[in-house]
Order: structure tokens, then C-alpha cells, then sequence
């Protein structure tokens, strides 16, 4: 393979925010500002991050189901941004998408075979044939041909996300876009569907872009992970180091906010719990946006936006003062002789 | 507390929904339990059967006792003086806890006036005070605003302000942080234990996330298909759990410590319907124990003292 | 072998889910009594319509000499002003009272779907230049804008037709719109760009159906409005113009006997209340029906 499958680079959405009589553009929201990174076929990147942070935004500017307003999408080398739209309807068969709500996401009033067989048909496969290859689909992700004449409301939330996987799959596309598609399930249906994105990985070879806001869940499936806030990665590292040398305050912080199923582990560690509320997307801080609820921000933090740094084989964080690795959250703010809400230890 | 034989049924239109099927649970004084399960598995509707707080189509029978009275028999009006008083509920969606027309201090004011003989200025002052406890920074101007200015952090914090403003004997949290961020969700647990150790009430944390519980819970019960599934220390849960459907659960979180990237347990199949007449066992189909025997639905039984399991194979599951 | 039994057997389940759509559907209509009655009352009296004046002895504009009649065993509605048979002339009237209202509801309903869907679904100039339409429409009075059309371009049932539909098909489009623009955000809409489907197909095979059932309903009460309106216009005079019988003006024609005669009057109106709300009952059994989660098609 020659390069990576997916290139994103200084990729920025904005919405623009309306008001008043005329809904006259007052400002916009940077929903993604400036995001880069790169999937490679095969391999899973999770995205990671609180309401606001842009993830889900960032997975559809790149499938342009909303448009971006600067950088570059790139699929094998070529500008998905630019292409114009028949192109793009040929590109949209290499890149699929599962979305969250899996009540949603179903038209009511299609049976499922027909939900998952109509992106055949819209890319001219003949009905009976594109009936057929739906059901081989829906037998793949786990469901019985027969049930195919149901229609979504017959189903439960996990059944619906394994038809919302199904339907994803039919085109055999090589990227695979999966917008928080376990956290609207049970915890005994979640590991059921994460298994299977698991083992339709191994069979089919796609790339998985896993964006949810479960730091335990994107972090048991990615190769890489991405932590945003607030419209911009923070921390771009590979699954061990985001957990053993986390470099960003706020994945730090986030590590520690998540609580693990271990009471033994719950009472012997520290967790930190950041003060005050995420910031409003529409007026962010200055320089570092994270600044205003980061331990151990500096007046620089105000004045400067920190650039992404590699700190060791692509780990890359932005931030103007990263832990270094051995050390934690905690040592630095003491080390500062500042304070910060800890509970238990 | 302590409840007996809790049954909830809600009669449909595919038939009779059991929602709640025999459900014995105790809480003690300053204690905090943890009840968990999945959606389905009946522990909201347990929760809002003993605030009597289901709609009226419902079908409650058993016993609530409160204190040596049973609340399934009192009168409404004497239900209400329990009601935000004795017996305080925080709920999942705060927004829809509060009323969108009067102002935080104002919903604030009402419930302590409701329950106590107190003038305006007094419980004014009791309010601020009590959005300062909850971490509310500049609580006296806070007081004046309307819930849609706060952020949904703060909105939950108001309501455990509201909770918690008549010292509740018991503090019921449905689902207290589930609409929340993480790094918000951290906040409210912090206060939620706070608060209920400074006023001294039990906690009883309803919630489908066994971290949550790991963390604060005295005892946790578990809750499958409308019955108590196990119940215990908390440690004895984590640790030493002899039910095939509470150890399964446990194996299929992903672990955010884990080292290698693994393969997840999973426990295969769909809970039961609601309408299920079945006698078996209902973890029945997706147990890797079943056999012959789990045609009839185990009884809960304790396994060692304060560690009951609802299951006919506990031998074999603690191997 | 096996790849034609494999074949067959997708084959057999097309079929079943054909014949157990349409069961559905059927099953669901079915439990709705009323909307059962109120089908079979409306066939009735539409078939009715077509036949009873064929058998008539009289000719609905035919002049007999027995003039203002009560019913009589000749004339079982009676005869009005200038001795035509009623019965003849009321079934004829309905006829065309139907005539009307179906062409109403259904023109209204096809253009109010089309300009209510693109409005919806494209938003932007498109949106408000359609909303801008929809507006005027909606605030000239349209009774006073019916009177002076009607006498501007006489009065057909053709003419009538073209006139109610162009004021009534904003009901539907504002309905349309509204809803269009509540499905365009949702997910299964993205899901089916994301796959590639162009507009059109978004708009026609995945929004359409949803929006089916309050579009039904609103198209059985335009119905109602139709004829309701016709029979106004028709009291008011400048309805559909004489010998045509409607409903409406054979209730206008028998306002000066309704001392003498009241069957002249209560025998058109009741028809008018019998399929108005039969059209409703209909309605709303057939929103019901159309709708795959409202329980009952699968046991």
C-alpha cells in the first residue's frame, strides 16, 4: 500500500450561528477547527471527546454530509473536497457511515432488507439481486434472512444498530465511519456489537473511524485514538500511550473522570475532577481553549495557541506545557503548588 | 427502608407488561446501595413504585415499609408529606424536574416551604446556602436565574440542592449522571456523595454503569427481568460474584485499564419481554449453565451471610 | 442445484413480503370499525350516484307536471318549483358533488405535496418563495375570492374545481413542509445520502412515505371542505349554475320551502353529513393502517 488510505488535513467546519429578525449571521461555531490525521487501511482510530468537541461533526465533514469550510479530505490520494458530484457519489461507495441513534437512523417505513439493500440499488444493482446480497448481509452481522420483511420498530436498539452495520456494509467500502454506535445500547448488547465490528474488521479489512464519547469503549477498540475538545485534537497517540503516558492535561483529566467497574482500583485511585463547565463552542478561549479549566494553565495559555508537537514517535499533543511521561496531572499541579478537586485516594 | 414482594404490573394492549416480579430490598441508615441493570430489568420502575410515583394504570402490590409505616397504603396527601421530605428523588433529566416559569431559588423556596412552617426570608437564605453546597459559585445571584440559564451540570446540581433541602432520611438517584459528560459526570457524583454524607441521608443509586457503583456504593443489587438477580457487598460483587448474569456483565465492559487489546465477553441473546409468562429461569436463554433444572425460576438464596444469588447452579458459577 | 433452489427461495419470500405488506395494512384497516363502516357507506352511495338515475323513470332535468310535491310514491323525494323528480336530482347531485370533491382533494393533494416536499427539502429561496405563496394565499379571504372568480369564470363543476384547489392545496403544502423539514435532519435521511441517493429518490422513496398518514388525513378532511364549500357557494348562488344538480344547490334551491317541504332541505344536507364524515372516519382508519408501527399487523 502506498500512503495511508484517508488523509485529513487543518480540516474546519463552521456553522454559522443566526439570530434576530432577518437570522443574520452573528458569529460561527468552529465545530472542527483545523483537525489533521491519517487512517490506514485495516487499522481503527477512535475520536474521543465530551458534547461540543466536534467529533461527530469531524465524522461527517468527511463524508461531506456536511460541507467543511477549509483543508483537505483526501481518499487514496485524492481530494474528496473537491470532486465534483458524480465523482463524489462513486467516492461515497468506499466510505460508509453507522450513526448513533439506531431508532433513527432506520426509515420507518422501509423494511429492513429493503434499508439495507437500497445502497446497492442506488449504485444500479438489479432489486432481486441487491435483495439477495442484503440478505448474505444481514446474516453477516448476525440476524436471520427472514427477518428481513420486518420493520424497524420490531426490533430492539441492537438489532437496529446491526441492521444500521449491515446496511454500511453493502457497498464493500474500504473506510467505515462509526458515529458513537454502541452508547445508545445495554452493556450486555454493546460488547455483542462491538465484537462483531471486531470480527467484520478481521473478515472485510476495513478501516474503522470510531468516534464516541466512552473513553473505556474507544480506547478497547482503536489502534490510535484522538482527543478533542472543543473543535481541536488535543492529543493524537496510540492506545498504550494514551492510557500509560497520557501527555495533555485534559486527557489526563479525562482518564481520571472515567470511573472503572473495580471497586479495589476505585478506592485506591485519585480522581481528579475538573472545575467548571465546558465553554461555549461559539466563544471559545483565547490561545489554549482548554486553558480555562486546565490545573496548570500559564499566562501563555492565554496568549498563544499551542501547535500539535510530536513528543515521541507521533504522539503528538498540543499543549504549551505537557506532563512528561512518568509523571502525573497531579505531581505537576502540586509541583505549581496549586489545588485541584480530587475525590478518593 | 425495606421492601417486600414488590410487584409492578402495567396492564397493555399486548397484555400485562410485569415490569417489577417480587422485589425484597433493604436500605439502612446512611448506607449506600447501588441497584443495577439493564433497561428492561425493572430497577426505575422499583425506584418510582415506592415514591408512588407510577402512573396510576399500574398495578403496585407488596410492601414499602418507611419507618415502620407502609407507603403503598398511605393516603395521597400524607404520601405527599413523605414526598421531598422524608424520601427525596434526584432524576435522570433535569430539565424536565424543573419548571421552566419560576426561577432555581424560587422552585427552591417552594419545596422547603411546603414541608416546614418557615417565612420567605428564611428559607431565602437556607436556599442560597444550599446552592453553595452543591458548588454553585455566586449562589445569591444564581438563586434569581431560570433553568434554561444553567448548564446542565448546574441544573443537576439545583435539583440535588432541591433534594436534599428538608434532610432527607433517604436520597433516591435515578440515573443521576447518564445525560451527563464525564468530566461533568465526575462533578455531580462528587456532589451527590457529599451532600448525602453532610446531611446524613441512605443513597439509593439507580444506574445501568457498574463503575458508578464500584466507586461509592456500600452493597450493590443487581437487577435482571424485574428480579433481584444478586445482592451484596460491594466487594463481594465485584470480587466474588456467584451469578452467571452479574459475572457475564462484569466480563463484558471494556476495561479502560486494560493492557492488551482483547476480546470482549459477551452474553448472547436479548433479555426477555416484559409480557413473558415463562416459569423458567429467565437468564435461561443466554446462561452458559442452563440445563434441565432452570425450568423453574431459582429462588434468591444466600450463598455466604449478606450475599444472596438467585441461581441453580451457584456451585458450579463460583468455580 | 442449489443456486436455483437459493433463488426460489428469495423468490418465495418477495412474495410473502408482498402479500404480508398488503395483509398488514389490511389487518391493521380492518380493526378500525368505524373506518370499515364508513368505506362501505361511501361505496354505497357512490355506486348509487352512477346508478339510481339510470333507473329513474324521470330525467333529473326532465319537467313533470306535478310540481312541488312532497314525497309521494311516485316521487319519493319530491318534486321541486318547476316538478323535476328529487330523487333523480339528488342522486345526480351527488354525482357530481363527489366529481368535484375528488378533484379538488386530489389535485390539491398532488400540487400541495410537490411544492410543500421541494420547499421542505431544499429550504433556502426555494423555501421562501413557496412560504411567500403559501401566505398570500392564506390571507385573502377566500370566500370573497371564490364569489369573484366564480362570476368571472361561471360555473362548471369544472370551474368550481380549479377554483377550490387553488385556494385549498396550502393546507397540504404547509403539512408537507412542515414535516419534510422536521425528516430531512434525521438519520436515515443522512444514512441515505451518505450511500449516495440523489434528491429526488431522498424526497420520493425515503420522506415520502413517512408523511403519508397526515397527508391522508388531510386530504380525506379537504374533502369535507370541498363539498361543504361547494354547497356554500351553491346556497350563496354562484355555485354550480342550473339544471346541474349539487348538493349544495339543492339544499339552496329548497331554502323558500322548508316550512312547506323540509325533506327538500334535509334530504340533500343529510347526504352531505353522511359522506363528510365517512371521508373522516376513512381517514383516519387509512393513516393508521399505513403506518407499520402502530401495532396489530404482526402477532
Amino acid at each position: 500500500m502506498s500512503g495511508p488510505l484517508l488523509v485529513v488535513a487543518d480540516l474546519v467546519t463552521h456553522f454559522p450561528i443566526k439570530a434576530g429578525l432577518f437570522r443574520r449571521v452573528v458569529g460561527h461555531v468552529r465545530a472542527v477547527d483545523g483537525v489533521s490525521f491519517h487512517l490506514d487501511s485495516g487499522e481503527t482510530v477512535g475520536v474521543v471527546g465530551e458534547s461540543g468537541c466536534g467529533k461527530s461533526t469531524l465524522g461527517r465533514s468527511v463524508l461531506r454530509l456536511v460541507e467543511p469550510d477549509d483543508g483537505v479530505v483526501a481518499f487514496k490520494g485524492e481530494d474528496v473536497l473537491s470532486v465534483d458530484k458524480t465523482r463524489m457519489r462513486e467516492l461515497r461507495r468506499e466510505m460508509q457511515m453507522v450513526f448513533q441513534d439506531p431508532f433513527a437512523s432506520l426509515n420507518p417505513r422501509l423494511p429492513v432488507r429493503d434499508t439495507v439493500a437500497e445502497p446497492l440499488i442506488i449504485h444500479g444493482t438489479a432489486k432481486q439481486e441487491a435483495r439477495q446480497k442484503a440478505d448474505e448481509l444481514l446474516e453477516a452481522v448476525g440476524m436471520r434472512p427472514e427477518h428481513g420483511n420486518r420493520y424497524p420498530h420490531e426490533f430492539s436498539g441492537g438489532q437496529r444498530q446491526r441492521v444500521g452495520i449491515a446496511r454500511a456494509l453493502a457497498l464493500d467500502p474500504s473506510v467505515v465511519i462509526l458515529d458513537e454506535p454502541v452508547s445508545a445500547l445495554d452493556v450486555s448488547i454493546q460488547s455483542q456489537v462491538i465484537n462483531l465490528l471486531d470480527d467484520l474488521q478481521h473478515r472485510f479489512g476495513f478501516a474503522y473511524l470510531f468516534i464516541a464519547h466512552d473513553l473505556s469503549v474507544v480506547r478497547h477498540v482503536s489502534d490510535r485514538m484522538l482527543v478533542m475538545y472543543l473543535g481541536k485534537v488535543v492529543e493524537a497517540a496510540s492506545r498504550a500511550d494514551v492510557y500509560d503516558s497520557p501527555a495533555h492535561p485534559y486527557t489526563h483529566a479525562l482518564l481520571s473522570a472515567v470511573p472503572v467497574a473495580d471497586p479495589g482500583v476505585e478506592r485506591k485511585r485519585k480522581r481528579i475532577v475538573l472545575e467548571g463547565d465546558l465553554p461555549n463552542p461559539g466563544s471559545p478561549p483565547t490561545g489554549c481553549r482548554f486553558r480555562t479549566r486546565c490545573p496548570i494553565a500559564h499566562e501563555l495559555c492565554a496568549i498563544e495557541t499551542p501547535p500539535a508537537v510530536d513528543v515521541a514517535n507521533g504522539h503528538m499533543v498540543a499543549c504549551h506545557f505537557p506532563i512528561e511521561r512518568g509523571e502525573t496531572l497531579l505531581d505537576r499541579v502540586a509541583q505549581l503548588g496549586r489545588s485541584v478537586g480530587v475525590i478518593g485516594g | 427502608m425495606e421492601v417486600q414482594g414488590l410487584t409492578v404490573e402495567f396492564p397493555t394492549e399486548d397484555g400485562l407488561v410485569r415490569a417489577v416480579r417480587g422485589v425484597d430490598m433493604h436500605i439502612a441508615e446512611g448506607e449506600v446501595l447501588g441497584i443495577v441493570g439493564e433497561s428492561g430489568s425493572g430497577k426505575s420502575v422499583t425506584a418510582l413504585a415506592t415514591m408512588r410515583l407510577l402512573p396510576k394504570r399500574a398495578q403496585v402490590s407488596g410492601q414499602v415499609l418507611f419507618e415502620g409505616r407502609d407507603l403503598l397504603t398511605l393516603s395521597d396527601r400524607a404520601m405527599r408529606g413523605v414526598r421531598g421530605s422524608d424520601i427525596a428523588m434526584i432524576f435522570q433529566d433535569p430539565m424536565t424536574a424543573l419548571n421552566p416559569v419560576f426561577t432555581v431559588g424560587e422552585q427552591i423556596v417552594e419545596m422547603i416551604r411546603a414541608h416546614a412552617p418557615v417565612g420567605k426570608p428564611l428559607a431565602w437564605k437556607r436556599t442560597v446556602e444550599l446552592l453553595d453546597l452543591v458548588g454553585i459559585s455566586e449562589p445569591s445571584r444564581r438563586a434569581r436565574q431560570y433553568p434554561h440559564e444553567f448548564s446542565g451540570g448546574m441544573r443537576q446540581r439545583a435539583m440535588i440542592a432541591m433534594a436534599v433541602a428538608n434532610r432527607p432520611k433517604l436520597l433516591i438517584a435515578d440515573e443521576p449522571t447518564t445525560a451527563l459528560d464525564v468530566t461533568i459526570q465526575a462533578q455531580v457524583m462528587e456532589v451527590i456523595t457529599e451532600v448525602q454524607k453532610a446531611v446524613g441521608s441512605a443513597l439509593l443509586l439507580i444506574t445501568h454503569d457498574l463503575g458508578l457503583v464500584a466507586g461509592i456504593a456500600h452493597r450493590v443489587q443487581v437487577m435482571y427481568a424485574g428480579r433481584v438477580f444478586e445482592n451484596g457487598a460491594t466487594d463481594e460483587i465485584f470480587y466474588r460474584s456467584v451469578n452467571p448474569y452479574t459475572k457475564g456483565l462484569l466480563r463484558s465492559i471494556p476495561r479502560l485499564d486494560a493492557k492488551e487489546k482483547t476480546r470482549l465477553y459477551t452474553i448472547p441473546g436479548l433479555p426477555p419481554s416484559g409480557l413473558s409468562r415463562n416459569e423458567a429461569c429467565p437468564f435461561r436463554p443466554r446462561c452458559e449453565f442452563a440445563d434441565a433444572v432452570c425450568g423453574t425460576v431459582p429462588e434468591l438464596v444466600e450463598v455466604v451471610p449478606g450475599h444472596q444469588s438467585r441461581c441453580h447452579h451457584t456451585q458450579e458459577v463460583s468455580m | 442445484m442449489t443456486d436455483t433452489r437459493h433463488v426460489s427461495a428469495i423468490d418465495d419470500s418477495i412474495e410473502t413480503e408482498a402479500r404480508s405488506f398488503g395483509r398488514q395494512v389490511w389487518d391493521r384497516f380492518r380493526r378500525h370499525k368505524l373506518a370499515v363502516l364508513a368505506a362501505v357507506v361511501l361505496v354505497v352511495l357512490t355506486v348509487s350516484f352512477w346508478v339510481a338515475p339510470a333507473l329513474s323513470p324521470y330525467e333529473f332535468d326532465e319537467i313533470t307536471p306535478d310540481f312541488r310535491q312532497p314525497p309521494t310514491a311516485a316521487h319519493p323525494f319530491g318534486t321541486d318549483d318547476i316538478g323535476r323528480d328529487l330523487l333523480v336530482r339528488t342522486f345526480m347531485g351527488g354525482r357530481f358533488s363527489i366529481r368535484i370533491a375528488l378533484l379538488v382533494a386530489l389535485s390539491t393533494t398532488l400540487i400541495g405535496t410537490l411544492l410543500g416536499a421541494v420547499a421542505g427539502y431544499f429550504g433556502g429561496w426555494i423555501d421562501a418563495l413557496v412560504s411567500q405563496i403559501i401566505n398570500m394565499v392564506l390571507l385573502v379571504p377566500a370566500l370573497a375570492i371564490l364569489l369573484v372568480l366564480a362570476l368571472k369564470w361561471g360555473s362548471s363543476p369544472w370551474s368550481i374545481s380549479i377554483v377550490l384547489a387553488a385556494l385549498l392545496w396550502t393546507r397540504i403544502a404547509r403539512v408537507v413542509r412542515g414535516l419534510f423539514l422536521q425528516y430531512k435532519e434525521q438519520e436515515f435521511v443522512m444514512a441515505a445520502r451518505s450511500a449516495g441517493a440523489r434528491s429526488g429518490r431522498i424526497m420520493f422513496r425515503h420522506i415520502l412515505p413517512n408523511v403519508m398518514g397526515p397527508v391522508v388525513v388531510e386530504t380525506t378532511l379537504l374533502v369535507g371542505t370541498a363539498i361543504i364549500l361547494e354547497s356554500t357557494l351553491s346556497f350563496l348562488g354562484l355555485g354550480v349554475q342550473f339544471p346541474t344538480p349539487t348538493l349544495g344547490n339543492l339544499v339552496a334551491e329548497a331554502k323558500g320551502a322548508i316550512d312547506s317541504n323540509p325533506y327538500r332541505v334535509l334530504l340533500p344536507g343529510s347526504f352531505v353529513m353522511l359522506i363528510t364524515l365517512s371521508i373522516n372516519f376513512l381517514g383516519d382508519g387509512l393513516r393508521d393502517a399505513l403506518d407499520p408501527s402502530s401495532g396489530g399487523g404482526r402477532t
